[in-house]
């Protein structure tokens, strides 16, 4: 689950409605200005007319804290990461204009990959022009007709597509129920291909999934695990490799899905996987072979941040006190949190509902704070979140304004 | 289990879903007449999948629109 804003990350129907083609998107366009109409500020038309550092911006005129990118690691502006991609820029041209197997692998992707295969301590790593690609080509690729997918209902929109754009069965288990999976794997017909797919954190409410219990269970009936680990890279683990890693599951993983994206701080997806046959993916995953490869300015700074990241431990510790300390005042302040502890750097603040959730996000944004607004059916159970997302350049004094931004607006809004 | 047998254990399981008491019969649909959301969809489903212990997956469940198709699949999936 994730940005989607007015759809769910499971796609749906729409249903035609005449000639014209956009009839059927009526019922989205009078929701959407329902909302504006109460006359507050579009939290999904921000505009960032200035970026000062990897924490603050320029939004809508305003000085405001970012607390809602997924900058988790602040490398966006790390004068290394920066100046690698300026020399980039210079040696190899603005951009590839070409797929990875014609002309478009130059150095600096072999040398990317080459990180991550370190970073990971894996065998194979191939790169994706984005993260929603390396999913949605590593999932429809090897899952195919007769084989069967085994996948989290809360799973990302990119999840769902790979397997919308496959042909295998698709079986969907309740969040994180780790019974719900084993009675489904249980069903599956004996000798059919199986494929479990988890997220390591789930971006709504930013909680873990029991990743031990589940590997050992989708390994019990001879399933195939892939775990996307999109907002854990960099901090989650002893090496910054993810749940899979805290949960000491790493080994019995068959494949990894990760992003540029967050931690690593520009764009770009990529799988990581020990299959001894994995190089054929090049050949033939559609959604990596039919479009164009990542900038060389892209790949520098990615390979540039990857090999910082690996020995980025201080960060880390900074990342996870910031992420206690916004838990714990939040709680003390009698916001309604989306985990009783904090399991990653998303806290979700849970709204009484989506007028003052929208109401909530107006007041903090005028104070200078962003947070992601979430709203149905984008999020699960039909909650209203803002979500936090940490950022190790956060100071602890910026976490301490944040709380007074967030205790300001609680009480104005009257949520607190 | 015959189809008569089907359809009655999966008419007690709907009743709980079913709000707004809406009479069930073959062609009521479950989106519109029914008014399942897919949270409400995934549970009914699920529910369905623990009593006659088979799987009816997305592919499946997106060909199933009104209540006499669902007792058909699930007739058809448990004899199997």
């Amino acid at each position: 689950m994730s940005e989607g804003i007015i759809q769910p990350d499971r796609p749906e129907d729409i249903d035609g409605e005449g000639k014209d083609l956009f009839s059927k998107f009526d019922d989205m366009i009078a929701l959407r200005e329902g909302i504006l109409a109460t006359g507050v500020e579009d939290p999904f038309n921000l505009v960032m007319e200035k970026v000062l550092s990897p924490t603050r911006a320029i939004c809508n005129g305003r000085d405001t804290i970012l607390l809602g990118t997924y900058n988790y690691m602040g490398m966006t502006f790390d004068p290394d990461v920066v100046e690698a991609g300026r020399q980039a820029l210079s040696d190899f041209g603005s951009g590839t204009t070409g797929s990875r197997v014609l002309n478009g692998t130059y150095q600096g992707h072999k040398e990317v990959e080459q990180a991550l295969m370190d970073f990971y301590a894996m065998d194979h790593a191939m790169v994706f022009s984005t993260g929603y690609q390396a999913n949605l080509g590593i999932i429809s690729t090897i899952a195919g007709k007769g084989d069967y997918i085994v996948l989290d209902i809360d799973s990302h929109a990119s999840i769902w597509d790979g397997c919308a754009m496959g042909n295998a069965e698709v079986v969907p288990f309740k969040h994180n129920d780790i019974e719900a999976m084993e009675k489904r794997l249980k069903r599956i017909p004996e000798g059919a291909g199986k494929l479990v797919v988890l997220e390591g954190v789930y971006s709504m409410l930013g909680d873990i999934a029991p990743l031990k219990e589940m590997v050992a269970v989708a390994k019990k009936y001879g399933a195939m695990v892939l775990v996307d680990e999109a907002h854990s890279m960099g901090f989650i683990g002893e090496n910054g490799r993810g749940v899979v890693e805290q949960a000491g599951v790493i080994d019995d993983v068959d494949f990894i899905i990760g992003t540029f994206s967050k931690s690593v701080g520009t764009v770009g997806g990529f799988c990581v996987s020990n299959h001894p046959k994995f190089e054929i993916m090049r050949l033939v995953c559609r959604p990596y072979v039919f479009t164009a490869s990542l900038p060389p300015s892209v790949v520098a700074t990615a390979e540039t941040s990857i090999r910082k990241l690996m020995r980025g431990s201080n960060k880390r510790a900074h990342l996870w006190e910031n992420s206690k300390t916004l838990h714990k005042g939040l709680r003390e302040l009698g916001f309604q949190l989306g985990t009783a502890e904090p399991q990653s750097a998303i806290i979700a603040v849970i709204m009484p509902d989506l007028e003052q959730g929208a109401a909530m996000w107006e007041a903090l944004i005028k104070g200078g704070l962003y947070v992601n607004l979430a709203r149905p059916p984008a999020t699960p159970a039909n909650m209203t979140l803002l979500r936090c997302s940490l950022c190790a350049e956060h100071s602890e004094e910026e976490v301490r304004e944040i709380l007074g931004i967030f205790e300001a607006a609680g009480k104005a809004v009257g949520i607190i | 289990m015959d189809r008569s047998a089907v359809d009655t254990k999966i008419r007690e399981l709907a009743e709980s879903f079913n709000k707004k008491g809406v009479t069930i019969t073959e062609n009521t649909t479950f989106a519109n007449d029914l008014e399942f959301d897919s949270l409400t969809v995934m549970d009914f489903v699920a529910e369905i999948e623990d009593e006659f212990d088979i799987i009816i997956s997305m592919n499946q469940q997106a060909e199933i629109e009104n209540y006499g198709q669902l007792v058909d699949a699930v007739t058809k999936l448990q004899a199997d």
